[in-house]
């Protein structure tokens, strides 16, 4: 005997359809209705939107630009050098954390226990303090150094309110940026060529010959283009000296730059160094007592069995890390250092464009951590060994 | 194969100064390293002992000369401005009620914390309860207490309800977020998905930023509210992005046969979740919910940024205006020392209830 067809608000097909209907429609009219207030309360104040405003001129200026700005640019070219700041912050930030961090997880992992409860104690300070109060005691400190005409002499680098001056190559600043650009490209396609799994059946001897004369290759460009710039005549390095009021020469870091990057490396560097230890932990006991076994001397064990091994173990949080540092950037509005986010916030008081602009903002953010993620996530699938768990959900 | 001439028997205390050398000057490098850590400790130890003790001006009443004389940490300007500090702009005459607020706050956070209290109806209670009691205590209105607009609430009282305005409010939010996104139904789960990964890529600040100037725009009139609850709201919405994620793992660790067993004892949805699965999840997500706990109580003071004045605002102004300037590093010394507590013993807490809830497993 055939069953009785459920009533049509009974069957579950029916109801689920409804409920994925009613989900996607309440979300539909709730972006819409938001965006349709936006506009008549916009158009109530004289506002039109749409991105036109990204070609007219901002009419103000940037504190810190890797290239050239003038108030007369357009808001486009604005967006984009905060963007740039954003990610050079994101990459001293990355790099120091992760080499602070390094060196804390091992002292943290190693045997001796002064060092232990040295690296102990950073991690404690630094992880336990909000960063945004740390970058403000960074700043005070800064701000409360001597002038530029009292400048604490650390050798080469000087050290100011008006910022940190560090001894620099000769060399114009146009070219200056080019070798920086060839260097970063360099180093990129290497590492690319060591864990892109398009190279995996390549002989590992050869391989790394390849990735390295990739870098030799950068370094040579990069000396040329520092040759044919560099004025004849005139000293290799560009030593910072003070002169009445100013310094001149070298290398000028602002101190908002400056503090920033502190505050990111040593917070985020509290933070990678517990991850670094927990990869060590993860390294099984077996794998290093077996590595003994066949001869291989300490350096060797550390080097071929318990870093490689560690950092596989690490590698899946390292990313989460990173993409947590890369929006602690947008702390630089708290100090002033113009980053992705202090321009769009700028941009916003100065053309009123206000959805457009964290429109714009959401995006960037978005490209720039996913794109991070992907690549660092294929590097994860690079390495990762077949058939062999070394905890990396923990 | 010769055997090894069998050690002399070591008398404990001499076994106890083997094992210090071997720890302390195994190697060359091990022995260096010791006498670095040593010394960097004991130095900083030293300094810090003149610095913060002995070389140190306590009275209210001394001058940034007296200060800069004695050569130690300068006290006085928080024993002069301890409660612009501890309580911003609240009326001077009032502030015996934020005091009590931020005792009850921490009272129900050391009410969390024992395991009796683990049950949703007893924390939603307690939590409720104490926010409730803040929010009186800090607002008035009724039973004789003077009206305090938010815009005066200010140093620890305002951090600590933004903190558990943002849990009390986040919480649930988390909960409902990690239901939808494992929805079987696949539109609302995709869509869930998407947003909950379009927050966790974006950060705090510009999600603050927005929920206190651009969101105002895109409501009507009568919802747009106090900024203080806009900033709430941003802030809770994040947490709970990432605390969806949290229980969506703790989700993951539940054995398949606890749903499909509750599954064939006819329960309905919403008893499988509430009696059987959330329970078991949040008790294995447990250590992740209490990090995540920690950050955002360190988050709280982001909303510096979009001008309030919590407790590290509140320090800010206290050396920033007058004849303090000097005196930075004594006033966030002091700042630093009221987020430490709160977070240091918030996360041993955590790393206690992880040992605990480990000691029953087996560790590799």
């Amino acid at each position: 005997m055939p069953m009785p067809a459920a009533p049509l608000w009974r069957s579950r097909t029916t109801r689920s359809l409804l409920l994925q209907g009613g989900f996607a429609l309440a979300l539909l009219a709730a972006i819409v209705a938001a965006t349709l207030t936006a506009r008549a309360n916009l158009s109530a104040q004289g506002m039109t939107s749409g991105f036109d405003f990204l070609w007219t001129s901002t009419g103000w200026e940037m504190n810190f630009t890797l290239l050239p700005a003038a108030p007369t640019d357009p808001y486009w070219w604005f967006l984009l050098l905060g963007l740039l700041n954003t990610l050079l912050m994101g990459l001293i930030g990355l790099g120091g954390a992760s080499v602070i961090g390094l060196i804390v997880g091992l002292m943290r992992s190693g045997r001796n226990p002064a060092a232990r409860f040295l690296a102990t104690l950073y991690i404690e300070l630094f992880r336990n303090l909000p960063l945004i109060l740390q970058l403000f005691f960074w700043y005070a400190l800064a701000n409360a150094l001597p002038n530029p005409r009292a400048a604490l002499d650390l050798g080469p680098a000087l050290l100011s309110s008006r910022g940190i001056y560090l001894p620099g190559l000769a060399v114009p600043y146009g070219a200056a940026i080019v070798i920086a650009a060839i260097l970063l490209l360099g180093l990129a396609l290497a590492i690319r060529v060591l864990a892109a799994r398009r190279f995996a059946r390549m002989e590992p001897v050869p391989r790394r010959v390849l990735a390295l004369s990739l870098v030799l290759l950068a370094i040579l460009a990069s000396a040329a283009i520092a040759l044919a710039t560099h004025p004849p005549g005139t000293g290799w390095l560009s030593l910072p000296q003070p002169r009445g009021l100013r310094i001149d020469g070298g290398i000028r870091v602002q101190p908002e730059f400056a503090c920033l990057a502190i505050a990111i490396m040593t917070y985020g560097g509290a933070y990678v160094g517990e991850i670094v230890r927990g990869g060590f932990k993860a390294v099984g006991r077996g794998q290093l007592e077996a590595a003994r076994a066949l001869g291989l001397s300490p350096w060797q064990v550390f080097s071929r069995v318990r870093l490689p091994l560690a950092f596989r173990a690490m590698l899946p949080i390292l990313i989460n890390q990173y993409v947590w540092l890369i929006k602690a950037t947008t702390l630089g509005i708290a100090v002033g250092f113009s980053d992705f986010f202090m321009v769009i916030a700028s941009s916003i008081t100065h053309s009123g464009q206000t959805l457009e602009l964290i429109g714009i903002l959401m995006g960037g953010f978005l490209v720039v951590n996913f794109s991070l993620a992907a690549v660092l996530n294929r590097l994860n699938r690079a390495i990762a060994l077949k058939g062999h768990n070394t905890g990396g959900a923990a | 194969m010769t055997a090894l001439p069998a050690a002399p028997a070591l008398t404990p205390p001499a076994r106890r100064f083997r094992r210090l050398r071997r720890d302390y000057f195994g190697s060359p490098a091990s022995a260096l390293m010791t006498l670095a850590s040593l010394g960097i400790l004991l130095g900083l130890g030293w300094w810090l002992m003149n610095w913060a003790l002995l070389d140190a001006t306590f009275s209210a009443a001394a001058t940034q000369a007296e200060c800069v004389q004695a050569g130690g940490a300068c006290w006085s300007v928080i024993a002069a401005r301890w409660r612009v500090i501890l309580f911003g702009i609240y009326p001077y005459d009032e502030q015996w009620r934020p005091s009590f607020a931020c005792a009850v706050v921490a009272g129900i956070i050391l009410l969390s914390c024992l395991p009796r209290m683990w049950s949703f109806r007893r924390l939603a209670l307690t939590w409720g309860l104490g926010a409730a009691g803040f929010y009186i205590l800090m607002r008035g209105g009724i039973l004789g207490l003077s009206v305090v607009n938010e815009q005066q609430w200010g140093g620890l009282p305002l951090t600590l309800f933004i903190f558990v305005a943002t849990a009390v409010a986040g919480m649930p939010l988390a909960i409902l977020l990690a239901l939808m996104r494992r929805s079987e139904l696949p539109v609302v789960a995709r869509v869930t998905g998407w947003i909950i990964d379009t927050i966790r890529s974006l950060p705090l600040l510009s999600i603050l930023f927005t929920f206190a100037i651009v969101v105002p725009f895109m409501l009507p009139g009568f919802l747009i509210g106090e900024k203080l609850y806009r900033v709430i709201c941003g802030a809770a919405l994040f947490f709970a992005a990432y605390q969806a994620e949290i229980i969506r793992g703790g989700f993951q660790g539940i054995p398949r046969g606890q749903d499909e067993a509750a599954k064939a004892l006819g329960l309905p949805y919403w008893q499988r979740m509430s009696r059987v699965l959330l329970p078991q999840a949040f008790r294995l997500a447990l250590p992740a919910t209490i990090n995540q706990f920690v950050v955002a109580f360190m988050e709280t003071s982001l909303v510096v940024v979009v001008g309030f004045i919590d407790l590290l605002a509140a320090g800010n102004t206290a050396y920033k205006t007058g004849e303090w300037k000097f005196a930075y590093v004594e006033v966030y010394a002091f700042v630093a020392a009221i987020y430490f507590l709160f977070v240091f013993g918030l996360s041993r807490y955590g790393a206690y209830l992880e040992a605990r809830m480990n000691a029953g497993h087996r560790k590799e």
